[in-house]
């Protein structure tokens, strides 16, 4: 009985010193460059001799013209088109996967994450050697065999844009389908064919109407994502003049002077679009939970038995994969082994050397770039996953008041496109000079803040998964909340962890549309080399580059599922 | 030496109403007792163990353990549950998946504000484990456990430090029912031998009568009535605690005299209690003092009825008698094979008959 009183001194609780640090260093990084985004777009330009002053000139210059009308139509059918494409593709191809008996599907499954890890700039400087009206290989290829003068494809078009970007994020579309098939219990439309439905009638009545969330949610995540896409944009419409809010943005800022007011205008758009997808999208998923069709039950959907259509079906797969993985990367692989770019040709066979693999090993501060991009997404995936993992305790195992805003502002920077969030940034610390500006600090904040909700969605499906009172009776035990933390949630909490990190860690390797605005000299990222190797048309060394990177980030994405596979993670 | 005075908990349920759980609850449970909350689910009996636990916050109240009081709403005094040192066993048994079962049950004598040399943590443990029959399991995954193992696990772990007091919240709920009477018996073998002060939380009343000492019947946050098993079930304070403990006939009538309780099956008689004349009662009696025969018996609450229905259960059988335009439920031993339709004889024991007001 007499422990209390040697205990009481020991009362200071470092539970509210780690909680209130998480606290408030997830409020900082969401809130503040929001703020100051749009404060921003209401003034004048600070100069030396002039102080800001408040005006509604940006916005009257962005909505004034004739030209953001034109912006905002290009935006919407590039984002309506390259979403609905990738969905068709994806939806049709996860359906085939869940539901028919086409054969290799497991197969497939495992070969459709691989784009993935394509990051999106090589995917469209691939398909511009594959797709351009001069130079693209297909087109050549087809010219040739079938004698025609013009060439068939051109990437650099609004079709094009669609195509090469619809592409790349099919699979994202493809995984989300999958989930929604999985969740699917088939239970139900059997016993609609039970009570006498048909397969059209099933499909409409029952299986449309459940599934219907799910594919709103889908079309909605992928729209968001195609209307911040930056990459296809910048390379594809630039030059030939479509502008969509990205490169819209990209352009005010790197012209001279730079137009930051007008650029935050569009900014401020471009978020306002994308929060109100993103909150239509959690309003889904809310009232997903009254569609709630996983019963927990373990299920076998029943197979629908394509007879000889699904040789179809798996050549319809082989298709795609020649598209999105073998086509890209044959093409820049290619490209790699030539000294100045050229189509291939038994000629160009005689060509090959290795001059670009050379070039791009001696390439003035490789080995920083690489250390960078190491650093950046090794500490921001870190650093996420630690603070998220004590944000969603606070969310979900406790009782505190207003932990539903803090999960709301932890969740914030989803609705940011990379650039907007990079401009938020860049103009943040432009003006509070705390000495961040121009260093690895202002990417790796830039970093931590856009990924930190994925992060905080991988721990807190982790955390349900862990019952209150395993934590419990870690407490009755007589363990501090530090020991519980530690030894009892933290490993229990590992498959969410560690598969929440590797996923930081990969799209912060890829990142490049916020650090395209916050980079400096000694700061560049491998994405920013790639991007300056295509400014300057060095793009056989572009591609030697490019295959490394891919070919890296290929077995580091196997290290890590072996990794996670030890670990005991569940995908 | 654990005594809970006037405590009241209340939280906020997900719509942000305030549930009020915990009303005015207040007993003593002496050294080396056991003692049980006993309700419906919802009663309170979960947040009662809890707030004692310290994992809930209670708004008012005293709870001591000893001479060591826990928390005090007027004094201001409120221990952190890892501070109290009170052995706790789960509903959900809350093993660790990622500790095997020597960890799991070496936690506690690691973690304590108290540094234990290893050896001496090894001894306490295996002795805790053996104590629960699992000293052969000492180095198996805790995940590869069975139910009953993972419960004995719990309970070694609640056990390890040694604690003033142990509480448990349903910790057979979740066994099947041969391994629950098992564990039942286990458990009472335990803490007997052990003395140790115990709590244990259940909405079972055949576990609250097999191993209390001492049971607390609540419902809506209050408790109803406090006493020894065979009190509760012989002698209900009310109308709740009889329905919810066993099952009961309930007969309602209006006193007659002192004694005497005039109701639709007739007027019956009754042990005499402090009810008074003109006050509408209702009777409880226990199926099994429901006799029954097929001569007509001698002696006071004697009534001619018709078996209507009755089911085979084994070890007994349950007759429904029509009598006076109502059921009655009798429990018999097998060997009253009366067929059903025929005449039979029902006699209540008057002192079997307990009555209170409406």
């Amino acid at each position: 009985m007499t422990a209390a009183a040697h205990a009481l001194p020991r009362s200071f609780e470092w539970k509210w010193v780690v909680i209130g640090l998480c606290v408030a260093l997830t409020a900082y990084i969401a809130v503040v460059p929001l703020a100051f985004l749009l404060w921003q777009s209401f003034f004048t330009p600070q100069t030396a001799s002039k102080a800001a002053q408040f005006t509604l000139d940006n916005y009257a210059q962005a909505y004034g013209s004739s030209d953001t009308a034109r912006l905002f139509w290009n935006s919407l059918q590039f984002a309506v088109g390259a979403s609905l494409f990738s969905f068709v593709l994806g939806t049709a191809l996860a359906w085939m996967n869940e539901r028919t008996n086409t054969p290799f599907k497991t197969l497939f499954f495992a070969l459709s994450i691989i784009p993935l890890v394509i990051p999106g700039i090589l995917f469209t400087v691939a398909w511009i050697l594959l797709g351009s009206p001069k130079i693209g290989i297909l087109n050549l290829a087809l010219q040739d065999w079938f004698g025609l003068e013009k060439p068939i494809f051109n990437v650099y078009s609004l079709w094009g844009m669609m195509w090469v970007d619809g592409l790349h994020y099919s699979p994202m579309a493809f995984l989300l389908m999958t989930a929604a098939f999985r969740a699917m219990d088939p239970s139900l439309e059997e016993s609609a064919t039970m009570s006498g439905a048909n397969l059209f009638q099933v499909a409409r009545r029952v299986t449309l109407k459940l599934a219907w969330p799910a594919i709103l949610a889908t079309l909605l995540v992928l729209f968001v994502r195609a209307i911040e896409s930056f990459e296809v944009p910048a390379l594809l419409g630039l030059p030939v003049g479509i502008h969509v809010f990205t490169s819209a943005i990209y352009q005010a800022v790197h012209r001279y002077p730079s137009q930051i007011g007008l650029a935050s205008a569009y900014g401020m758009t471009l978020l306002m679009i994308t929060s109100i997808g993103v909150y239509f999208v959690s309003r889904l998923s809310s009232r997903g939970s009254r569609y709630a069709t996983m019963t927990g039950k373990g299920f076998r959907p029943r197979r629908i038995d394509l007879g000889a259509w699904r040789w179809v079906c798996a050549a319809i797969f082989v298709a795609y994969f020649l598209l999105i993985v073998v086509l890209p990367f044959s093409v820049l692989l290619w490209s790699s082994f030539q000294k100045f770019y050229s189509v291939p040709s038994w000629q160009a066979l005689a060509h090959l050397t290795l001059d670009p693999y050379r070039f791009i090993f001696s390439y003035p501060n490789l080995g920083r770039t690489v250390w960078n991009t190491l650093l950046l997404s090794f500490g921001s995936a870190t650093l996420i996953m630690l603070v998220t993992s004590v944000i969603c305790w606070i969310v979900v195992k406790t009782k505190i008041p207003g932990r539903w805003l803090l999960d709301n502002v932890a969740s914030l920077p989803m609705v940011f496109p990379g650039l907007v969030l990079g401009l938020a940034i860049m103009i943040f610390y432009l003006n509070v000079d705390v000495g961040v500006y121009g260093t690895m600090w202002i990417m790796f904040i830039a970093y931590v803040t856009r990924f930190m909700p994925y992060g905080l969605r991988y721990n807190t499906a982790s955390m349900l998964q862990i019952h209150k009172e395993l934590e419990e009776s870690a407490a009755m035990s007589g363990a501090s909340w530090g020991t519980t933390f530690v030894r009892v949630i933290l490993p229990l909490l590992k498959p969410g962890l560690v598969a929440g990190w590797i996923y930081v860690m990969i799209v912060s390797i890829r990142e490049l549309s916020s650090s395209i605005l916050l980079y400096s000299p000694g700061t560049e990222v491998l994405s920013i080399t790639i991007w300056e190797l295509w400014e300057n048309g060095q793009y056989v060394e572009l591609s030697a580059l490019g295959v490394l990177f891919i070919l890296t980030l290929f077995v580091l994405v196997l290290a890590a599922q072996w990794l996670g596979g030890k670990f005991g993670v569940r995908e | 030496m654990l005594k809970v005075e006037s405590l009241n908990t209340e939280y906020p349920n997900e719509r942000g109403e305030v549930v009020k759980a915990a009303q005015d609850v207040s007993f003593e449970v002496p050294e080396g007792k056991l003692f049980t909350l006993l309700g419906p689910s919802g009663c309170g009996k979960t947040t009662t163990l809890r707030s004692i636990a310290g994992l809930e916050r209670p708004r008012s109240g005293e709870i001591s353990v000893g001479d060591r009081v826990v928390y005090s709403g007027s004094r201001g005094i409120f221990v952190a549950p890892n501070r109290r040192g009170f052995g706790m066993v789960f509903q959900s048994y809350a093993i660790w998946p990622h500790m095997n079962v020597f960890k799991n049950a070496a936690f506690p004598l690691e973690v304590g504000a108290r540094r234990i040399p290893r050896k001496e943590i090894r001894e306490k443990v295996m002795r805790v484990l053996t104590a629960v029959q699992l000293d052969g399991f000492a180095d198996r995954e805790a995940t590869k456990l069975s139910g009953g193992q993972q419960q004995r696990l719990a309970l070694a772990r609640a056990l390890a430090m040694e604690p003033p007091l142990l509480l448990l919240d349903e910790p057979l709920s979740n066994l099947d029912a041969k391994l629950r009477e098992l564990m039942r018996f286990e458990l009472k073998r335990l803490q007997r031998e052990l003395g140790i002060t115990t709590v244990y939380v259940t909405h079972d009343q055949s576990e609250a009568l097999a191993l209390s000492h001492s049971i607390a019947v609540m419902s809506d946050g209050r408790i109803r009535q406090i006493g020894p098993p065979r009190d509760i079930y012989e002698r209900p304070a009310s109308r709740f605690v009889a329905d919810f403990v066993g099952t009961t006939n309930f007969i309602d009538g209006e006193m007659l005299a002192a004694g005497r309780v005039r109701t639709s099956i007739g007027e019956v008689e009754i042990a005499a209690g402090e009810l008074r004349e003109g006050e509408r009662v209702v009777l409880s009696v226990r199926p099994e003092d429901v006799e029954l025969s097929e001569a007509r018996p001698e002696g006071a609450n004697v009534w001619q009825g018709r078996v209507d229905q009755k089911v085979f259960l084994g070890e007994f059988v349950d007759f429904q008698v029509k009598l006076g335009g109502r059921i009655l439920l009798s429990r018999r031993h097998p060997s009253l094979r009366t067929p059903i339709g025929d005449t039979i004889y029902v006699c209540l024991h008057p002192e079997k008959c307990v009555a209170f007001k409406v």
